[in-house]
């Protein structure tokens, strides 16, 4: 890596600054819309022009976890006063709860297919990447090139033959199906990705452990895979990524049982008028997780993007 | 400890061949020299030893028991790597305790052991240290510690000074001869270095294009070199070679250099044809009375000696001579070569004639 001679000045710093503030606060308004959204009022949400100072409300989150059932005030009356603070929110509007969302429902869905796709990837990837490093395939080069060209093409190109494949495999609709389904399309990448972090790791490490009394499987377990953890760790926030955003195929192939939170976001809009501050509420809910495991894993990422460019 | 045997092993990788049938043995304690160029075979050799490349055909024992095709981990050896390869994720403790938790020593014994050989080899206050930071020396002082902890049969050192820089790399090689005499283990060396070989070795192998061209003790190869290319690699100059065609006798004691008799070792085998008369440089004295005369074409002073540059009428070849002699360039001089240590080569094949100074040497090597 190379570095400037000069320290640069105070001047050219403070231009630096203003021009990374200024880009993060572009690149964060439409997030921070959401997530404001998300606390506004149906009115707030829909206002012309714009509000952006409102009075904030968690409506948008009891919808998006709640049915509720519009209630003549006879029935208020017989309900009995609110127990809870999101009944009063309900009660407010004229409604009252009659039941969960299903939204928790598909927000686990979502966890279930997008981690454990992204596990299996791991799992998978890493064992192909490691021998494809280590071990001599025949016809090595045509494999993976074999393995690089299925992402030369859009993947919902091949969306109808995968409908009546899973139609017909009884995989329509589950989550083994899903996880199926995205580990195929990231396990290219991963393996790619993988190789390339692999490659990098000198082959005395393994040979050392060989020598020092381990077996070959210890020797990837115990000395190749704690040197792979940057590449792993980075390879999976990209396969986790892809799988937690994916949307098409989780229209295409789910409706029930297995539906991810994408497809599920923008049906609450159907139910009950057009409820932005709930969609809002999904959306900001479902950014969470991938922005956890972003950034406790950070650090790698950013020797992923980067490594095997710089010489050490 | 263990004498360690090499018979006719061979390996070829794909088409390509890169040993060649070597057969040597080394015996129990020594400290032994893989010497070539690179490409010429020696570390194929040594992993072959080690167990990390198995071999296409022959036999390798460790101790009296064949182990060719056994997998490095049941051959019980220690590896030393060029790059050092010490764990990046462990410290320098848990790096040389690494071997002995493989065998399921108990806790305490792995400690009270990591704990006598950093005392050895003056590491003890960097075992809690990471292995990133250390400086070379102080990685090739894990590298051997994570060696000779295990007390293995023997130890294999794939060029394990050649990542040090040229001033710490002397200091170690006395470190590391000094810690072969204490432990007393078969230690293999493989070095393209030819004074680290003579230096540090009981024994040498010279290998080139994967075939051993001489076996023996280091004085032994310096003064009877068994073919043309080890004259040449080992000495600083080289061995000369006054290239001429005619023919030796059996029993013969002198060849005629452009007509001038020069006296030789008794030849044992005759031959005719195309030969090279070897000589070393500091056999070379420059004598007005000698019949055979050279032009000085360069001198190069060296501190006590210098090196002279003549050109003969059979090729050009250096002397060393005190730098107290006065050489002028472009001068003719006479040239006598020491008899007692010169060697005939048959130029073709590159193989040393036989003699009774050299016959010895060559019987078993």
């Amino acid at each position: 890596m190379s570095y400037s001679v000069t320290e640069p000045s105070k001047g050219t710093k403070w231009l630096a600054g203003v021009l990374v503030v200024s880009y993060a606060i572009i690149t964060l308004i439409p997030l921070l819309w959401i997530i404001a959204t998300g606390f506004k009022s149906p009115t707030d949400s829909i206002a012309y022009p714009p509000v952006v100072v409102f009075q904030p409300t968690l409506e948008g989150y009891v919808n998006l976890f709640t049915e509720r059932t519009r209630a003549t005030d006879e029935m208020l009356a017989a309900a009995g006063p609110p127990t809870t603070w999101y009944d009063q929110i309900a009660r407010d509007r004229g409604t009252v709860i009659s039941g969960p969302s299903r939204y928790g429902q598909r927000f686990l869905n979502s966890v279930i297919i997008g981690f454990g796709s992204t596990a299996l990837c791991m799992v998978l990837g890493t064992a192909a990447a490691y021998a494809f490093s280590r071990f001599k395939v025949p016809l090595k080069d045509d494999l993976l090139f074999f393995i690089l060209s299925t992402r030369m093409m859009p993947p919902i190109a091949v969306a109808i033959p995968i409908f009546l494949m899973f139609r017909n495999l009884g995989l329509n609709d589950t989550h083994l199906g899903m996880i199926l389904l995205y580990t195929a399309v990231n396990l290219s990448l991963s393996v790619w990705l993988l190789k390339g972090f692999i490659d990098e790791i000198p082959i005395e490490y393994e040979e050392a452990a060989l020598i020092d009394g381990y077996t070959r499987f210890q020797a990837f377990y115990k000395v190749v895979l704690p040197q792979a953890a940057t590449g792993i760790a980075s390879t999976a926030i990209f396969c986790l990524i892809f799988a937690w955003n994916e949307y098409a195929f989780a229209v295409l192939l789910t409706s029930g049982t297995a539906q991810t939170a994408p497809p599920f976001i923008p049906t609450i809009i159907g139910t009950g008028g057009k409820d932005w501050p709930a969609v809002a509420a999904g959306a900001t809910i479902f950014l969470v997780p991938v922005m956890v495991f972003t950034i406790m894993l950070r650090k790698h990422l950013l020797r992923g993007i980067t490594f095997g460019a710089v010489r050490k | 400890m263990a004498q360690i045997r090499i018979e006719n092993v061979r390996k070829d990788f794909g088409s390509f061949n890169a040993v060649k049938s070597s057969t040597f043995t080394i015996e129990d304690g020594e400290f032994f020299m893989l010497l070539g160029p690179s490409g010429c075979g020696k570390t194929t050799t040594l992993r072959m030893m080690a167990g990390l490349e198995l071999p296409t055909s022959g036999e390798i024992y460790i101790d009296g028991e064949e182990v060719g095709q056994k997998p490095a981990s049941q051959r019980d050896i220690a590896f030393v790597f060029q790059m050092f390869a010490l764990y990046p994720h462990m410290n320098v403790g848990k790096n040389i305790s690494y071997p002995l938790v493989s065998q399921g020593m108990p806790k305490a014994q792995v400690k009270k052991k990591v704990d006598e050989i950093a005392e050895i080899l003056g590491i003890t206050d960097i075992l809690k240290k990471p292995v990133g930071g250390l400086s070379g020396g102080d990685r090739q002082r894990v590298a051997l510690g994570r060696a000779i902890v295990r007390n293995p049969k023997a130890f294999f050192m794939d060029e394990p000074l050649g990542a040090l820089d040229a001033e710490f790399r002397e200091h170690m090689s006395e470190e590391l001869r000094a810690l072969h005499d204490r432990m007393g283990a078969t230690t293999v060396y493989v070095t393209h270095d030819q004074l680290e070989a003579m230096q540090m070795g009981d024994k040498i192998v010279v290998m080139n294009h994967g075939v051993v061209e001489q076996f023996g003790v280091p004085q032994e190869i310096y003064d009877w070199p068994a073919t043309k290319f080890v004259a040449q690699f080992i000495g600083s100059p080289p061995m000369n070679f006054l290239d001429f065609n005619g023919m030796v006798g059996n029993g013969s004691t002198e060849v005629r250099l452009n007509d001038i008799a020069m006296a030789i070792p008794q030849c044992l085998d005759g031959a005719n044809g195309a030969l090279s008369f070897g000589v070393r440089p500091e056999h070379v004295q420059l004598d007005d009375a000698a019949g055979y005369r050279g032009v000085v074409k360069a001198t190069e002073y060296l501190g006590t000696t210098q090196i002279i540059t003549l050109e003969t009428p059979n090729g050009v070849i250096k002397a060393r001579a005190p730098s107290s002699d006065a050489v002028r360039v472009g001068a003719t001089t006479g040239l006598r070569f020491d008899p007692r240590t010169v060697t005939l080569f048959d130029a073709k094949s590159g193989k040393a004639l036989r003699s009774q100074a050299n016959q010895g040497v060559l019987a078993h090597g």
